[in-house]
């Protein structure tokens, strides 16, 4: 494992909740290169040949095992994509902790676009953490565009957390999912973004086999002039359920544009939205001041509880 | 101690200033137990949000200490020892019964503190501490967590607004009891209670009459409550059937 600079430990304390390096299989990037690789005798990790990025194998029936891939940039300047694919064995039982932190102290843009693809096994289990943290205060711009692209077997369930929070100046994040026979997803996204950032999520959800089901619950919080673009997009093909939820906090100048989309291509399929914008409670800011904090701390508690 | 004086309320509807509070007059001591009771639309409710700082009054002065927190945010008067248990208590997304115990008692609590407070209002704290302060807890639960921020501010002067509303009569049973061990313990300070229910009129020091904006009646539990119980005291204040 390469030695990581101050900068980098913190990027990765922020975005893996990482003080040492962890246990099991990962992979750490840090300024476009490999600082550290392990693996264990059920996950291989595997460098492209033909781009950049890794192929992460995980043999059928792992079981209680996580997989750590942090990226973090601290140079100023740096652009690039990277291919991360999963291949996820049938029935096993993982945790998959991704995640990308920019510092950029510099004057150029810093940018990192992941695209991650999952092959999801018949009756495997995953949990997938992304988070995305930006921090510098250089006039270069801290730039994300995750693609997550989600197949899955029969009978598998995938649990997705993807937060980003504070930092990142443009965001373009896709997620697209095929869910076959039996198959289970939920997501739970956080979404916060501050002074001039901009930020677009879009969900593409399809739902193709008997049984299938998704939840997508969005929470998101627009704060000084930031603009927020929100597009879940369910389809429901077989006898499946969908549900997708987009709850947003908006404040000071900030926009939210909220787009929901069911599309309903069976008789059987059931799907459900649900959307709401508004700012903090006026009843919420009064209960907790009349608690002694003051109007800000009441803030900061209301924000950090709707974005847990 | 606090103090009301000539204190008013008025808001504005369909053109023409309704007066919700009327002049008023009003001090309650140190560690007593003061009910106030009335009318609904009397200004009950308006009163405790007044003193609490939710709204501003349009006249007259609270004096709280000696000190004057009229113009007092919501936090300064909480600072200076006010609590307010709402009526219709407050739902949160995310934020957790243990993170409002820990703001209300504002420090770091651990879990034994936090279950002596919820033990006070009936409420196992193992079960509770990590549910969301939301639509999943009943409207029994939060009044009872509501009750419960307000026991762990410890607070010189507690307000509870129709503790009793929006609860069934079993559960009040209980929550009836809450109130008597505060009454038994004057480590509380003084406690304002607005109800209707009797068993918590009959604890009372003072009692208060409020109806149309002003006092109609104060004094001791044994003198009021043969004046208003079995009588339409406390139901109308209907000037055209008087």
């Amino acid at each position: 494992m390469k030695e990581l600079d101050d900068i980098q430990k913190r990027l990765i304390e922020e975005i893996a909740d990482l003080h040492e390096v962890p246990v099991g299989a990962y992979n750490f990037r840090a300024n476009s290169e490999l600082a550290g690789r392990n693996t264990t005798a059920n996950i291989d990790i595997i460098s492209k040949t033909d781009k950049s990025g890794i192929d992460i194998k995980i043999k059928p029936g792992t079981r209680k095992e996580s997989v750590h891939i942090p990226v973090v940039i601290s140079a100023s300047g740096i652009k690039e994509t990277v291919y991360n694919d999963f291949y996820i064995g049938e029935d096993s039982d993982v945790v998959i902790v991704a995640g990308c932190g920019i510092d950029n102290c510099g004057n150029q843009d810093s940018q990192h676009d992941g695209i991650h693809r999952f092959f999801v096994g018949k009756g495997a289990k995953v949990k997938y953490v992304e988070k995305h943290y930006g921090s510098g205060n250089g006039a270069g711009k801290r730039l994300l565009n995750p693609v997550t692209e989600v197949y899955m077997e029969e009978d598998s369930y995938m649990e997705m957390e993807m937060v980003q929070i504070k930092g990142v100046d443009s965001t373009d994040r896709k997620t697209v999912a095929e869910l076959k026979a039996g198959a289970k997803m939920v997501v739970h996204e956080r979404l916060m973004t501050h002074e001039e950032q901009y930020a677009m999520s879009t969900y593409d959800i399809a739902l193709n086999g008997d049984g299938s089901s998704a939840d997508v619950v969005s929470r998101s919080v627009a704060r000084d002039k930031s603009y927020q673009k929100l597009d879940l997009c369910v389809k429901g093909n077989a006898a499946c359920s969908g549900h997708t939820e987009c709850d947003s906090i908006i404040m000071d100048s900030g926009t939210i544009l909220a787009v929901p989309a069911l599309e309903a291509n069976s008789v059987d399929a059931m799907l459900v939205h649900e959307a709401a914008i508004g700012k903090i409670a006026g009843e919420q800011l009064d209960k907790l001041m009349s608690l002694g904090l003051t109007e800000a701390e009441a803030e900061e508690q209301i924000i950090n509880g709707f974005l847990r | 101690m606090l103090e009301l004086k000539g204190l008013s309320f008025e808001v504005e509807e369909n053109g023409s200033s309704v007066e919700i509070i009327k002049d008023l007059d009003l001090t309650i001591e140190d560690n007593k137990f003061t009910v106030i009771t009335g009318p609904n639309g009397g200004g009950k409710s308006t009163l405790a949000k007044l003193i609490a700082g939710l709204k501003k009054p349009t006249g007259g002065k609270i004096l709280f200490d000696g000190t004057d927190i009229t113009d007092m945010s919501i936090t300064d008067r909480a600072k200076l020892g006010i609590g307010y248990a709402f009526q219709q208590p407050v739902r949160f997304k995310g934020i957790r019964v243990i993170d409002l115990m820990k703001m209300a008692a504002g420090h770091d609590i651990q879990f034994k503190e936090a279950c002596a407070y919820l033990a006070e209002v009936g409420l196992c704290a193992r079960d509770y501490i990590n549910r969301e302060v939301n639509a999943s807890l009943s409207g029994g639960e939060l009044k009872r967590i509501e009750i419960a921020t307000v026991i762990a501010r410890k607070t010189k002067l507690s307000l509870f607004d129709e503790p009793e509303a929006g609860i069934d009569l079993w559960s009040f049973q209980n929550l009836t009891k809450i109130f008597e061990n505060m009454r038994k313990d004057k480590d509380n300070g003084s406690v304002v209670i607005i109800s209707h229910q009797e068993r918590i009129l009959r604890i009372a020091d003072e009692i208060v009459v409020l109806a149309d904006g002003k006092i109609s009646r104060k004094g001791t539990a044994d003198e009021i409550l043969p004046q208003i119980l079995g009588t339409d005291a406390a139901v109308s204040s209907c000037a055209m059937l008087d």
